[in-house]
Formats: structure tokens, C-alpha cells, sequence
């Protein structure tokens, strides 16, 4: 089974994000990047994937220079090579634009699966798989916690609200959206990193896949959330703070 | 072009609270644009779902009925959609942001050359319509170009389903074209997962463990805290997925939905799937050592510091006013 990967690079977890001068992202300077979380879920699902019925991983990825740590990653977690779209103006684009980047970078590679992660941490939109489904002809399905490979597909366990689940069978080519938690993720190995370094990576340009970039939906100002509640921070050492805490859940909320 | 289109989803045969919540949305969009606010309900047989809705202050209620539309799948529900939206022209479609619609409506959008504008939390003159960005710690502002229909998803709770207003609604039925062959997935009946022995939805004082306890080695500290209150002990989704405390005690969108009142976030930053799940919630308290944590957004009181010093101190501090 030939399996592609598109994973995505967001500012890391805990990164203290900025707002830059211009209002319409954030300062780019300075933060840490990291592999977007349900994309590992999702590259992970692959590597077992592959480990069961044999084939090959290829990462795919959009984005500027600073990416290839992250491609390497992949590829010393276990992907045989990856493809690496050059695009610095991935933030303009919208989740048509990319989805289009990447569909037609898969398209020549004639993958029997495609799997991402069901969203990215950083803009949330959670629709790149499902339009590069649409745009490639395939069915898809979403928010799917395991994978199994039966004669005639595959049959996915796809996540619904508030503690339900539903089984669904699909033909391949397919594209599947993994939402995270479903596998224990690796880590890559000192031989794996070491291997990663001879893989194949190979790069496109945004300019050479001729995908137009005009966005439909234009993100125009960012802006710090509005409180939804006055909260009282109490000060002092954790000893003091914990029992300021104490007194006002017992005699202000009366919570206690 | 005209009108503005809400798409009305069901739960256990009856309209689902969020699509109430995206009728309210679809009937302030009008207000702000000057367009007529309607509805469709999707399915084999609509005309209760449709009863239920013609009673809101829609103009007009259209059942989009077709046999192969009995169970919900991406094929068939975006087949029927685009149909009918290349029939009726809407200026504006909206959704509620349920798992479902985001498994069909970007593919939908796509389709007809758009881009859904998802998990909208607002709408301001334009319009321009707000959607949190970086896990909630920003929001960004989005304006809808071109001449096609603007899709807009709204967020679970972002409008208030009694806001609804009430009214009388003409219904009518669109028939949409759908061969078999053109749905290439097959879903099974919903099940749940592992028997829900937690209720979470009934405790009264909940204290929530989130990424920030780092090791679960850890988790005892959180529990020691909760016994100490007489409490529950609840999760955010990372700590579930890393098989530290088990999946029923997951609090958010996927998870359980609480409504105590006390919850006690310890360590949790408030991812928007988190918060949907505790928005409930009478009192919230947070600790966390990011003071710019989403979660201090939503908390009535908060403590800035070190978990593993604050939460052994506040145990201690529970304990003594118990005495």
C-alpha cells in the first residue's frame, strides 16, 4: 500500500505567540515550530499501516524553508521519503489554496491512501483533507481513531460527539482525516535519525504545481480574544494564593 | 442571488440544540445583512423535523427528502446540497460546527470553488465573521470575497438556541438526483464506546487534569486534590489519548459535558474543545503557569504558578477548612 502523509509544521505548544504589526498574523520571529499533533497520530497510523501490509510512506508537506527539521522528523520516525512544496506564502492562502497545492502534488504519485490529521493546531479549520479528497475525486471519512485494510478497502472508526463512535467502509483510493489518541506514537530512534539523513526529499514550488492562490475566505485582522469573565488572580506564594482560593470558593462563590 | 440558508441537522428525531443555535445565528446574519433568514432539513423522511422548524421565524422551511438520504454520508449529503444550492442561490449557507458538518461542508464548499468559514464564534457589520485561532489564544476577523454563497459554521454555545425567534415557516420539498453508485461510503449505526461507568455530567465538583501535570506519575497530586474536595476527576483530551486517566473521564466536545458547580482546571490551557465541554460550569478555577492560557479567559478565579507547588498547597489549604 503506497501511503501519503500530509503533515503540517505549527508554532509550538507552549510558544508565546505575538500578534505581528501588521494585524493580520502573528510574529513569525523568534517562535519554536513543531509537528502539528493529530499529524503525527496520522503519520503513525501509516508507519503501522505499512508495518501490516508492506508498501511505502511519503511525507508531504507546504511551507517555507524552516519545514525540513520537520520533514526530517517523519522521515527518522519511519517515512521512506518525502515531498516538500516550497510556498512561503502558505498563511495567505486559505483552505482551498493549500488543499489545491497538495492535491496536486499527490496526484502524479497515484497513492492508494492519503492520510492527515484531522486538524492543525494553529488555525484550527480542520478541512485540508476533506477538500483534497474532494478535489482528487475521492471519498473520504473524518476523525477516524483506526484503520483497518479489508479485501475490498477499508473499514474506519470514525469519532462522533460526546462518547459515540460508527464504523465506515470505504473503497480505496481514499482520504482519511485521524484524529489523535487512537495509536501510542513512536519516537524515532538514534539509527532511524541517522537513516533519515540519506532519504529522499524531494522539493516542488508552489510556483511549479500552477495552482492559483487567490483566497475565498480572507483572514483580515487578528486580535487578542475579548474576556468572557473578569477573573480574579490571586497573588502570592502557593501557600497564600491556595488559601486566598479556599476563602473566596467557601464565602464569595459559596462553592464549597 | 438571495437569502440566507440554515441547514438544520437532528438528534434522536428531534432538532438538535446546536441547530436551534445555528437558527438564532442564521436570523442575526439577516438582521446585519437585510436578508431573509430560511432553513433546510436533510433526510428520507423530514416532515417532523420539518414541523419543528417551520415554527421559527423563518420564511421558508424546504425538506430536502430523498431515500438515499436516510443515513448521513458525505456523498449524498454534499450531492443534495449543491443541488440545491445551484437551484436556490443563497447568499449565505449557515451550519452548527457538529462533526458531522465538517465532514461534508468543506467538501460541499470546495465543490461550488468556496471555503468554509468554520467554527464561527461572531459576526460583526461587513460581515465579517470571527473564528479563534492558536488553540483560542487569538481570534482572527474573516471576510467572505467573490460571488459564490459564503458557508459559515457556527461554534457549539457561540449563540444562544432560545434566542431563536418564533414565527410560521412555509414548507416545501426539494428532490434531489442521487444514484447509488455516487455513495461510495458505507456508515454503520452509531455505538458507544466502553460502557460509561463516570458520570461527569451529574458531579457537582470537578477538578480537570490537563497537559500541564507533564508525567503521570503526576496524576496522583490532581487526585489527592479531588478526594480532598470529594470530587471528580475529569481530563482534558491529551491526557486521555495518552492512556494516563481512562477515556470516560475525557471533558470536552468528544468527551463528556459538565455542568458543576465547581470545576478546578489544573493545568489546562483551554483548547476550544475543551471549554465546549465545561461551558456549564457555575464557578471555574484555573492553575496554570501561562498567564496567557485561554483558560484564565473563562475563570472566575485563578492561580499563576507551578502546579506541583499550588495543588499540593491548596490540598492542604481544603483540608484545613474542613477541619
Amino acid at each position: 500500500m503506497k501511503i501519503i502523509v500530509a503533515i503540517k509544521q505549527v508554532p509550538e505548544r507552549d510558544a508565546q505567540v505575538r500578534i505581528d504589526a501588521a494585524g493580520k498574523w502573528i510574529e513569525e520571529s523568534g517562535l519554536q515550530y513543531a509537528l502539528n499533533e493529530s499529524d503525527a497520530y496520522a503519520l503513525e497510523e501509516a508507519l503501522q499501516l505499512k508495518e501490516k501490509h508492506g508498501g511505502e510512506v511519503v511525507v508531504l508537506t507546504a511551507g517555507p524553508e524552516r519545514v525540513g527539521p520537520t520533514i526530517r522528523e517523519a522521515l527518522a520516525k519511519g517515512a521512506d521519503r518525502a515531498i516538500h512544496i516550497d510556498c512561503a506564502d502558505l498563511g495567505s492562502r486559505d483552505a482551498l489554496g493549500v488543499a489545491k497545492l497538495l492535491a496536486a502534488a499527490v496526484k502524479p504519485e497515484n497513492p492508494d491512501l492519503i492520510l492527515t490529521g484531522l486538524q492543525s493546531d494553529d488555525l484550527g479549520q480542520g478541512q485540508t483533507g476533506v477538500i483534497v479528497a474532494e478535489l482528487l475525486g475521492l471519498p473520504h471519512s473524518s476523525l477516524i481513531l483506526h484503520v483497518e485494510k479489508t479485501d475490498t478497502g477499508l473499514t474506519v472508526k470514525r469519532e462522533l460527539e460526546e462518547g459515540w463512535f460508527q464504523t465506515i467502509e470505504l473503497p480505496l483510493p481514499a482520504v482519511l482525516t485521524i484524529q489523535s489518541g487512537g495509536n501510542k506514537l513512536r519516537y524515532a530512534t538514534l539509527m532511524g535519525i541517522k537513516r533519515a539523513k540519506t532519504k529522499e526529499v524531494r522539493t516542488v514550488t508552489a510556483t511549479e504545481l500552477a495552482v492559483d492562490s487567490a483566497p475565498v475566505a480572507i483572514l483580515e485582522r487578528v486580535v487578542l480574544p475579548q474576556k468572557q469573565k473578569s477573573t480574579q488572580i490571586l497573588p502570592g506564594n502557593p501557600k497564600e494564593a491556595a488559601a486566598a482560593l479556599v476563602e473566596k470558593l467557601k464565602f464569595e462563590a459559596r462553592v464549597l | 442571488m438571495s437569502g440566507i440558508w440554515v441547514v438544520v441537522e437532528e438528534r434522536d428525531g428531534r432538532v438538535s440544540r446546536n441547530s436551534w443555535e445555528a437558527v438564532a445565528a442564521g436570523q442575526k446574519l439577516a438582521a446585519l445583512t437585510g436578508q431573509a433568514a430560511n432553513a433546510v432539513v436533510i433526510g428520507a423522511q423530514t416532515e417532523p423535523l420539518a414541523a419543528e422548524v417551520a415554527a421559527k421565524a423563518l420564511a421558508k422551511v424546504v425538506r430536502i427528502e430523498h431515500s438515499l438520504l436516510a443515513a448521513y454520508t458525505a456523498d449524498g449529503f454534499t450531492l443534495a446540497l449543491q443541488q440545491f444550492i445551484e437551484a436556490e442561490k443563497p447568499y449565505y449557507v449557515v451550519f452548527p460546527h457538529t462533526y458531522q458538518v465538517r465532514d461534508y461542508a468543506p467538501k460541499l464548499a470546495a465543490r461550488l470553488g468556496q471555503v468554509l468559514i468554520g467554527d464561527v464564534t461572531a459576526f460583526a457589520e461587513g460581515p465579517t465573521f470571527v473564528r479563534q485561532l492558536m488553540q483560542g489564544r487569538l481570534n482572527g476577523s474573516y471576510r467572505h470575497s467573490g460571488n459564490g454563497p459564503c458557508f459559515v459554521s457556527v461554534q457549539a454555545g457561540a449563540f444562544r438556541a432560545d434566542e431563536a425567534q418564533a414565527g410560521t415557516a412555509a414548507i416545501s420539498t426539494f428532490a434531489p438526483t442521487i444514484d447509488p453508485a455516487q455513495i461510495r461510503t458505507k456508515p454503520s449505526e452509531r455505538f458507544r464506546g466502553a460502557a460509561q461507568t463516570v458520570d461527569l455530567g451529574a458531579a457537582q465538583l470537578i477538578v480537570g487534569v490537563g497537559r500541564g501535570i507533564k508525567d503521570p506519575a503526576n496524576i496522583p497530586i490532581a487526585q489527592e486534590l479531588a478526594t480532598a474536595l470529594g470530587a471528580e476527576l475529569g481530563a482534558s483530551r491529551p491526557i486521555c489519548d495518552n492512556g494516563w486517566l481512562p477515556m470516560e473521564r475525557q471533558i470536552g466536545s468528544s468527551g463528556q459535558t459538565i455542568s458543576p458547580k465547581l470545576y478546578l482546571a489544573v493545568g489546562i490551557s483551554g483548547a476550544i474543545q475543551h471549554l465546549v465541554g465545561i461551558k456549564g460550569s457555575q464557578c471555574v478555577v484555573a492553575i496554570n503557569k501561562d498567564p496567557d492560557a485561554p483558560i484564565f479567559e473563562v475563570a472566575d478565579y485563578g492561580i499563576v504558578g507551578d502546579l506541583m507547588e499550588v495543588v499540593p498547597a491548596l490540598t492542604e489549604a481544603v483540608k484545613a477548612a474542613k477541619q
